[in-house]
C-alpha cells in the first residue's frame, strides 16, 4: 500500500494528498458533507472489482448515500442499462470546471458541492483535473475513490491490490449503511 | 509604432529616379502593385493587433487551468510553490504561469516550423533560384496562399518572396518568446492572447514550408486524384537494400531519390520514411513507402529491416543512433537542428564516409548537404545490406519466454507507460509459454519504450510486445492517398454554400501526432464515420496515416473506400504537418470565395466569419508534440474548436466555453444590430475528450453554427441527436439549446423533441446574421 503517484512521473507539488489509511473515513466525510458529489469516468465500466464491475459498487455507494452522479464521457450508457440515472452527464473537463466556479449553482440550482468523489477516468487526466481543484476551489474538498493514489485529490486511497481495494469500498458501504 | 500607422497608398508616382502605379508601402515594405483587394486593418499584425479579437474569443471560452506543476523553476528565485493563490517571488500567480507554459510550448512549435519553412525556402532557392515561381495548384488554385494573405497582406509570386514574409514571422516568435521572460507579462488572459498569435504565426510559417515544397518540388498540386501509395511495415520488399527516412523536412530524403534515380538504381533499393518526412517523400516519388507514424519508430527500427537510417527534423526519437548501433545500421544525422553528438562529415568525400559507416570504424555520422546525404546514403545502403542481414534487435519469441521468466512482476513497467497497459500480467503469462497477452498490447502501445527504461531487471519490454505481435507486424500491408496540397477553389466554389448553411453537416480535421490512449484504429473509426454520415473529411500527418491503417469487412482502406475530392463524404489526405494551414486555408477560402469576404489583411472579420459560419472541427486525437499546440491555437484564432484525446488533457489548459451561462451566447445580428441568443454554438474552442465516443458526439455538436439555416441546423442536429443515443443511449440534455425555431426539428423526431421543448419551457428566437464584431452591423436599430 504505497501513497505514491502511480505513473511514477506525476509527481505532486507541495500539497499532497491525505492518504486515506481506513475507509472509515469516506464514510464519515460523505456523512459529514452537506453537498456531495460523485464524478465517474468511464473506466467505472471497465475495471473488474472481484467478480463485478466498479461501476456496480459505486450504484449501490450513491444510491445508499443518496449522492447525485456525474457520469463523463459516454458512461451514462453503462449506468443506464444498469437500471440507475445519474443526475447528470458531461464532460470530464466540464464538471472539472463548473466544480471550480464557486458561483455555480450545481446540477439541482441549490448552490455549490462541498464534497467531490472523483473515480474511473484515464488516470493522468483525473490527475490534472484534482490538481485544478486543489488549487482553484478551495471552497470544496475531493475524494478519490481509485485504486491508484491520486496525490491532487484531498483524500484518496494509496496503491491498492484490487482485492484490497474491494474491501475497502465494501467497508466504505456498509459504513454508509448499505 | 504601429505599422499601419506608416502604410499609404499612391495610385501614380513620379519622382526623379522614375515613375511607379498603384504603390502601396507599410513601414518600408513594398505591397503588391497590381492587386485591386483593398489591404485590410491588420497587415503584418503585431503581438497586440489582435488583443481585441482575443479577448473577445477568451471571454466566451475562459481558460480552465490544469496544472501539471504547482511550481515554477524558470529563475534562480525559485522553484516558487504556486500553490493555493500563492505568487512566486517574481509576482506571478499560477494561472498566469500555466499560460505562459503554454506559450512557451506554443513557442516551440511555431519556431520549429518557421525555422523549418526557413531551412526548406533557403535550399530551395539555392537549387531552384529565388525566381521560382509559387505554383501550388495552377489555375485551380488562384488563392495560393490564404493564411499569408490574410494575416500579412501579401500575395508570394516567388521562393524570394517568401523570405520577407519568414523575416516577419521570425521576429514575432522572438517578441513572444521574450513575453516569457521573468518580469515581463504578468496576466494570464494576455499570454494567452499571445498564445493565439503564435498559433497564427504558426500557420503562416507552415504554409509558407508546404508552398514551397508543393512549387519546387512539383509535389501533387490540389489534385484531388493524388496516387495512393503503400503503407505499412509489411510492404518493404525485404530482398532490397532498405534505407529509411525519419523526420519532416525532406530534402535530403529528396536527394536520396534522386541520386537512385540519375544512376538507374531506383529498383534496387526500397525508400520508405517515418512521420512526415515520410508523406512528403511520396509526394515527391509515389514508389516510396510509408512506415507509420511516429509511434513506429522503435518497433521498425528494431527489426533490423532498415539499412541505413537517415533522420532530418522534428518527432525523431532522441537516441535512435543507440538504437542503429544495435542492429548495426548505418546512421546519418542531416539536419544542423539535430546533430547528434556525431562528426560533422559535410566537407569530406562521399567515398571515404562511405567507407567509414560501412566499415563500422564510424556508427554515424552528421551531413549537411542534402545531396550528398543522398550520395552516401544510397552508397552505403548498397554496400552494407548484404553484410548486416543477420542483425536485427528483436529477440525470438523462445528469447521472450525465457525472459519474461525473470520479471519479478514488481508492475514498474505499468507504472511507466503512459496507457498503464497491463504489462506485468501479460509478462506472467509469458513466462507460461503463452505470449498472446504480450501480443495484445501492440495496437495500444504508443512505442516509448519507458517499460524498459523503468525494468529494474533490464528486460527489453518493448522489443517483447513487437516480438510477440512480429507476424502481425510483418502483415501491416495498406494504402494512403499522398497528400494532395490545398483545396481547389472550384471544389470551395461548390461546397460553400452548402457548408455555411449547414447542409452539409460539418468539415472534420483529423490532425496531429500519435499519443493515442488506445491506438490509431479509433482514429480511422471517427474518419469512416463521419465520411458515412456525410461530412468533409480531411487529414493530415500522423493522423492521416492511422486513418489509412485499416480496412473495411471489404479489405478496402478508407483512402479506397471514400473519395479524395473537397465533397460530402471525401476522406482527403492534405499531407505533412505543414500542409494543415491548407484545412484553415479552405475555411477561409469559403469566406473570400463563397462569400467575398475580403481577405487582405482583414484577419478579425475572417475569423468572426469562420466562427459563426463555418462548422469547422479539429481532432488532435493523438496530440504530443509542441507544434501540436502552435497548431491548435492556430485554429483557435480562426474560430475553430479543436478536440483532443485524453492525454491532451496535459497541455495544462482547456478554452471551454460555459452552455449554463445564457448572456455568454449573444451575438449582434448585423442586419439590425440587435442582440441575439445563438445558443453554444461552437460550445467549446479546446476541449480533452475523454474517450472516442464523446469525440465523436462532440464533433457533431460543436460542427453548429449560429448562422446554420432551418434545414442545415436540422440536418446537424440529427446527427448529433443519433450519435448520442447509439453511444451514450439516451437522448442529449441541451436540444433546447440548439432550437431557435420549429423549423430547426428534424422531421423524423419531431414529436419527441416537441415535447423535451415544451417541458424545457422553450421559445422560439431567430435566426440573426451573426457577428461578434460592431463594426460590421450595417444597420442600427432605429436607422433609416
Amino acid at each position: 500500500m504505497s501513497a505514491e503517484p502511480w505513473q511514477r512521473g506525476e509527481i505532486a507539488g507541495p500539497i499532497k494528498a491525505t492518504v486515506i489509511k481506513k475507509p472509515e473515513v469516506v464514510a464519515a466525510l460523505v456523512k459529514r458533507a452537506k453537498r456531495p458529489i460523485m464524478v465517474v469516468g468511464h473506466k467505472a465500466a471497465e475495471m473488474d472489482v472481484g467478480g463485478e464491475k466498479l461501476i456496480d459498487i459505486l450504484i449501490r455507494i450513491a444510491k445508499t448515500a443518496n449522492i447525485p452522479v456525474v457520469a463523463t464521457a459516454h458512461t451514462v450508457k453503462e449506468f443506464l442499462s444498469r437500471g440507475y440515472t445519474p443526475a447528470a452527464w458531461m464532460p470530464a473537463v466540464d464538471i472539472g470546471q463548473r466544480l471550480m466556479d464557486p458561483e455555480w449553482k450545481g446540477l439541482d440550482g441549490q448552490g455549490p458541492y462541498d464534497l467531490a468523489l472523483f473515480v474511473g477516468m484515464p488516470y493522468y487526466m483525473e490527475w490534472v483535473i484534482l490538481a485544478s481543484l486543489k488549487h482553484f476551489a478551495t471552497h470544496m474538498k475531493t475524494v478519490s475513490l481509485d485504486k491508484y493514489f491520486q496525490p491532487h485529490a484531498t483524500w484518496s486511497f494509496p496503491n491498492l491490490p484490487t482485492d484490497e481495494y474491494r474491501k475497502q469500498l465494501k467497508v466504505v458501504l456498509e459504513r454508509l449503511g448499505g | 509604432m504601429a505599422r499601419r500607422a506608416l502604410y499609404f497608398r499612391a495610385k501614380e508616382l513620379k519622382t526623379g529616379v522614375g515613375e511607379a502605379k498603384d504603390l502601396e508601402i507599410a513601414i518600408g515594405r513594398i505591397f503588391e502593385e497590381a492587386w485591386e483587394e483593398p489591404v485590410g486593418p491588420t497587415p503584418f499584425p503585431s503581438i497586440t493587433d489582435l488583443r481585441e479579437w482575443d479577448f473577445k474569443l477568451l471571454s466566451r471560452y475562459r481558460p480552465y487551468y490544469l496544472p501539471y506543476c504547482d511550481v515554477c523553476c524558470l529563475c534562480t528565485f525559485g522553484k516558487c510553490d504556486l500553490s493555493r493563490g500563492k505568487r512566486g517571488a517574481c509576482g506571478l500567480d499560477l494561472r498566469a504561469q500555466l499560460s505562459r507554459i503554454v506559450l512557451l510550448a506554443c513557442c516551440i512549435g511555431a519556431a520549429t516550423h518557421v525555422g523549418h519553412a526557413r531551412h526548406l525556402v533557403e535550399h530551395l532557392i539555392e537549387k531552384y533560384g529565388r525566381r521560382c515561381p509559387i505554383n501550388v495548384g495552377g489555375d485551380a488554385v488562384e488563392v495560393e496562399a490564404p493564411v499569408t494573405r490574410l494575416v500579412c497582406g501579401v500575395r508570394p509570386k516567388t521562393l524570394g518572396d517568401l523570405e520577407d514574409i519568414l523575416d516577419y514571422l521570425e521576429m514575432e516568435v522572438t517578441h513572444l518568446l521574450s513575453c516569457c521572460h521573468t518580469g515581463q507579462e504578468g496576466h494570464y488572459l494576455d499570454f494567452e492572447s499571445k498564445v493565439l498569435h503564435a498559433g497564427m504565426i504558426d500557420q503562416v510559417g507552415m504554409e509558407i514550408a508546404d508552398m514551397a515544397q508543393i512549387s519546387a518540388y512539383g509535389f501533387p498540386r490540389a489534385d484531388p486524384d493524388a496516387p495512393l501509395v503503400e503503407l505499412g511495415p509489411g510492404t518493404v520488399d525485404l530482398s532490397k537494400p532498405v534505407i529509411l527516412v525519419i523526420g519532416h523536412n525532406v530534402p535530403p530524403a529528396v536527394e536520396i531519390v534522386n541520386y537512385l534515380n540519375e544512376h538507374g538504381l531506383y529498383g534496387d533499393v526500397e525508400v520508405c520514411g517515418i512521420c512526415c518526412t515520410a508523406h512528403d517523400i511520396t509526394r515527391y516519388n509515389p514508389k516510396a513507402k510509408i512506415i507509420g507514424p511516429i509511434s513506429w519508430q522503435l518497433r521498425f527500427v528494431r527489426s533490423g529491416i532498415a539499412d541505413v537510417i537517415v533522420v532530418d527534423e522534428q518527432c525523431i526519437r532522441t537516441n535512435l543512433i543507440e538504437e542503429a548501433k544495435k542492429i548495426k545500421a548505418p546512421f546519418i544525422a542531416a539536419s544542423e537542428k539535430n546533430c547528434q553528438g556525431l562528426p560533422d562529415r559535410t566537407d569530406d568525400p562521399a567515398d571515404e564516409i562511405v567507407d567509414d559507416l560501412v566499415s563500422g570504424r564510424m556508427p554515424g555520422v552528421l551531413i549537411l548537404d542534402p545531396d550528398k546525404v543522398g550520395e552516401v546514403a544510397v552508397k552505403t545502403a548498397l554496400k552494407v545490406a548484404p553484410l548486416r542481414k543477420k542483425f536485427k534487435a528483436l529477440p525470438d519469441v523462445s528469447k521472450v519466454i525465457e525472459g519474461a521468466k525473470k520479471c519479478r512482476g514488481c508492475r514498474e513497467c505499468m507504472r511507466a507507460c503512459p496507457n498503464n497497459l497491463p504489462i506485468t500480467e501479460a509478462m506472467a503469462k509469458a513466462a507460461e509459454g503463452d505470449t498472446t497477452a504480450l501480443a495484445a498490447l501492440y495496437d495500444d502501445c504508443i512505442g516509448c519504450a519507458r517499460c524498459e527504461s523503468a525494468c529494474p531487471v533490464g528486460l527489453p519490454v518493448h522489443s517483447y510486445i513487437v516480438t510477440s505481435a512480429e507476424r502481425k507486424m510483418k502483415e501491416e500491408k495498406f494504402k494512403v492517398r499522398a497528400g494532395r496540397g490545398p483545396i481547389q477553389d472550384i471544389e470551395i466554389r461548390e461546397v460553400g454554400g452548402p457548408i455555411v448553411l449547414g447542409e452539409i453537416p460539418g468539415i472534420v480535421a483529423l490532425v496531429g501526432c500519435a499519443n493515442y490512449a488506445h491506438g490509431g484504429v479509433e482514429v480511422a473509426e471517427i474518419a469512416r464515420e463521419f465520411a458515412k454520415r456525410r461530412y468533409i473529411v480531411v487529414a493530415t500527418g500522423c493522423a492521416a496515416m492511422s486513418i489509412g491503417a485499416y480496412r473495411n469487412e471489404e479489405g478496402l482502406t478508407p483512402y479506397e473506400e471514400f473519395p479524395g475530392s473537397f465533397e460530402a463524404g471525401g476522406i482527403i489526405n492534405v499531407g505533412s504537418c505543414v500542409s494543415n494551414p491548407h484545412i484553415a486555408g479552405a475555411a477561409i477560402k469559403i469566406a473570400s470565395i463563397f462569400a467575398k469576404r475580403n481577405l487582405r489583411a482583414n484577419y478579425e472579420e475572417i475569423a468572426d466569419y469562420i466562427l459563426n459560419r463555418v462548422g469547422a472541427v479539429g481532432v488532435a486525437w493523438g496530440a504530443m508534440s509542441q507544434k501540436a499546440a502552435a497548431i491548435a491555437s492556430g485554429f483557435w484564432r480562426l474560430g475553430v474548436p479543436v478536440i483532443v484525446g485524453p492525454h491532451g488533457s496535459k497541455y495544462r489548459r482547456m478554452l471551454l466555453g460555459r452552455k449554463d451561462r445564457e448572456e455568454d451566447w449573444y451575438v449582434y445580428d448585423a442586419r439590425t444590430g440587435k442582440k441575439v441568443y445563438v445558443g453554444p454554438c461552437p460550445e467549446h474552442l479546446f476541449y480533452a475528450a475523454e474517450t472516442k465516443e464523446e469525440c465523436m458526439v462532440m464533433i457533431a455538436k460543436l460542427c453548429m453554427r449560429p448562422n446554420d439555416t432551418s434545414k442545415g441546423r436540422a440536418i446537424k442536429l440529427t446527427h448529433y441527436i443519433d450519435l448520442h443515443k447509439r453511444l451514450y443511449g439516451v437522448m442529449p440534455d441541451d436540444i433546447h439549446l440548439f432550437v431557435r425555431t420549429k423549423a430547426d426539428v428534424p422531421l423524423t423526431m419531431k414529436d419527441e423533441i416537441m415535447k423535451i421543448l415544451e417541458e424545457r419551457g422553450w421559445k422560439e428566437s431567430t435566426i440573426p446574421d451573426p457577428t461578434l464584431l460592431p463594426r460590421l452591423i450595417r444597420r442600427r436599430e432605429g436607422e433609416e
